[in-house]
């Protein structure tokens, strides 16, 4: 048979729902730091993938950029020569060139300029394709002039429809395939082309590049390659994918400052909360306090009372962390075609549920010190 | 043969320091036995609430000696302290002190919550506990829907639902008319008639007298008499109140 259930919690619900006011100006503080939080978070995490977004989508077993290559953005040329230092690696497939550069787009019709990221790569299955083509054909990118370009740009670069002609650095471009979903971080839309168009794009000189992507046969000792190839290099460094992606999220996310002004506001959304939420919790253990005076004065351990107080803010966090979550969802859904979207994994979930916790028992610090102060013979004061 | 169930011995009792210093209790001696209705009367800064804090282990007397059951208090800290009045003090004051958010079955089955008994038979203990004061109807009633008597009563109820061998309280007809008055008395006094508990009344109402079995009164921190109350002709004594 079971017992009955202990009345801590049943204290604990009783007293946040007996002042509704202040519950809802509890809940609110929750629910407006929570969501502060999750955006700041989720714009983080969004960012934290984007900014390598080209580094996941290429079939790299290495890298070879040049030294002190900031990110997959941001990099000077190598010489050129280092394609065929790596060919003449044992176990070495593949070296193929990548030209990344920054141009500038002419709207058709002679509108208006706009800055845009310049991805070159040669025609081949491997090495940095674009990816989820919804229209035209990756084979088209060796027709003359032929660029893709993602459909959420259309606007932006002043295109109706595949086809359409614009200029880049005073060259023509013709949209001759279209993608959906490769969108960057900034403003700045991504474009496409043969590794040739981009390089006559891009004012490049013949046979450089900004990175050879490395490709070695599937039976061979990476780590042996890779400390073979970075002994014979000078002024260029070897890096595996996952090397390159740290490099470029610390350029992005923390020599920027970006993530960390992300990360600040998520902090400030947390203080906030805590404070809000530290101070309705105060008012009401002082609203209270006869009630924890006559629990102690009938027995009670402070510990019971600890209990309720906690339970009390548990609740709050519960009922908080339920309306953020559902209006996070709705902000993700609105978000998810938006250039930085808002993502909410299950880690990102839990780890705000238990933030939310772990906000809301802090919080409770003061009222818990209100309590432990209780004299019970305030029973006696009236 | 009765028994003691809280003794005082030399209590001194010293509120405050400097100029706002006040010696409020000064050598107490005092035993309270099983089946005795005690009243202490005095007029207000006699030191009434004092001496019922220092034998309600909330307060801890400046010198001297407390013992409930045979247990001295001295030494014991807050939490300790707390653990005794948990195990052996039931308190009825003034103003209830009700919880308005439980029912009246709740309040009184806080008692045993925070022993930390959680059996079965607590709601049953709680309900037996109101019944015995005639308010086992009213176990879903909440505060707010109880006029001040039955509030008391289950005030009452809350002090003996956990078998207190001590019933401590304070001015419990203060707040109340003569009819509520009268039923709340006779409730304690019908309590009062256990041998395994001594109940021990601090009041200004000379109405209550006539159910005491003994009267204390107490002036400037000392009890100046000692004399045995009515309580062998209670029942009289009650009609008399009650008219």
């Amino acid at each position: 048979m079971y017992g009955a259930m202990t009345l801590v919690l049943t204290l604990a619900f009783r007293n946040l729902f007996h002042d509704r006011v202040r519950l809802v100006a509890t809940v609110v503080g929750i629910v407006f730091s929570i969501i502060l939080v999750t955006v700041q978070l989720g714009v983080f995490l969004s960012f934290e993938r984007m900014v390598t977004t080209m580094i996941d989508h290429a079939q790299a077993d290495f890298w070879i950029v040049p030294s002190e290559t900031k990110s997959f953005e941001e990099s000077s040329f190598l010489t050129g020569s280092e394609r065929l230092q790596a060919l003449s690696i044992s176990g070495v497939t593949a070296a193929v060139p990548v030209l990344v550069g920054y141009a500038s787009w002419r709207k058709p019709n002679g509108g208006a300029s706009t800055p845009v990221l310049v991805i070159g790569t040669p025609d081949a299955s491997i090495g940095l394709q674009p990816w989820n083509v919804v229209e035209g054909s990756l084979r088209d990118l060796s027709m003359p002039e032929g660029v893709a370009i993602d459909r959420s740009y259309f606007e932006q670069l002043g295109i109706a429809q595949i086809g359409e002609h614009a200029e880049i650095n005073n060259h023509k471009a013709r949209v001759v395939a279209v993608t959906k979903g490769i969108r960057s971080f900034t403003t700045t839309p991504h474009v496409f082309a043969s590794l040739e168009r981009a390089r006559a794009y891009l004012g490049a000189p013949p046979n450089k590049a900004n990175f050879f992507i490395v490709r070695i046969s599937p039976n061979a000792d990476a780590e042996l390659i890779r400390s073979r190839l970075a002994s014979s290099l000078s002024g260029a460094e070897v890096l595996t994918s996952e090397q390159f992606r740290h490099r470029t999220r610390q350029f992005w996310l923390y020599d920027t400052g970006a993530g960390a002004a992300l990360l600040g506001s998520a902090i400030l959304g947390i203080i906030v909360g805590t404070i809000i939420v530290a101070q309705t919790l105060y008012s009401s253990t002082k609203d209270h306090l006869k009630e924890f005076a006559t629990l102690r004065a009938i027995g009670s351990s402070y510990k019971y009372i600890l209990k309720v107080i906690l339970s009390q803010a548990l609740l709050s966090a519960v009922i908080g962390f339920s309306i953020a979550a559902a209006i996070d969802l709705v902000l993700v859904e609105m978000t998810a075609d938006a250039a930085l979207p808002i993502i909410m994994t299950p880690a990102l979930t839990l780890g705000l549920f238990m933030l939310t916790v772990t906000m809301c028992s802090i919080a409770a610090i003061s009222a818990i010190r209100v309590v432990t102060r209780i004299d019970p013979v305030l029973v006696f004061a009236q | 043969m009765t028994t003691n169930m809280i003794a005082a011995t030399d209590i001194v009792k010293i509120l405050g320091d400097g100029a706002g210093r006040i010696e409020a209790l000064k050598g107490i001696n005092l035993s309270l036995a099983g089946g005795e209705l005690t009243l202490l009367m005095g007029p207000s800064g006699s030191g009434k609430t004092t001496l019922l804090s220092v034998l309600g282990c909330m307060l801890s007397p400046t010198s001297g000696t407390v013992q409930i059951r045979g247990r001295s208090t001295t030494g014991l800290d807050s939490e300790e302290l707390a653990g005794l009045r948990r195990d052996n003090v039931g308190f009825v004051f003034q103003s209830y002190h009700l919880f308005p958010t439980l029912t009246a079955a709740e309040n009184v089955r806080l008692v045993l919550d925070v022993r930390g008994d959680r059996s079965p038979g607590t709601r049953l203990k709680a309900v037996a506990a109101l019944a015995t004061v005639g308010l086992s109807h009213k176990a879903h009633a909440f505060p707010r829907e109880l006029s001040g008597g039955e509030q008391q009563r289950v005030a009452i109820a809350r002090a003996i639902v956990g078998d207190a061998s001590v019933i401590l309280a304070d001015e419990p007809t203060a707040a109340l008319d003569s009819e509520n008055g009268h039923a709340v008395m006779t409730v304690l006094a019908e309590i009062a008639k256990d041998p395994a508990r001594a109940l021990f009344i601090v009041t200004h109402d000379p109405r209550i007298m006539p159910f005491a079995d003994r009267i204390l009164r107490i002036e400037d921190g000392r009890i100046v008499s000692d004399q045995p109350g009515g309580g062998h002709i209670r029942a009289v004594r009650a009609l008399k109140y009650a008219s």
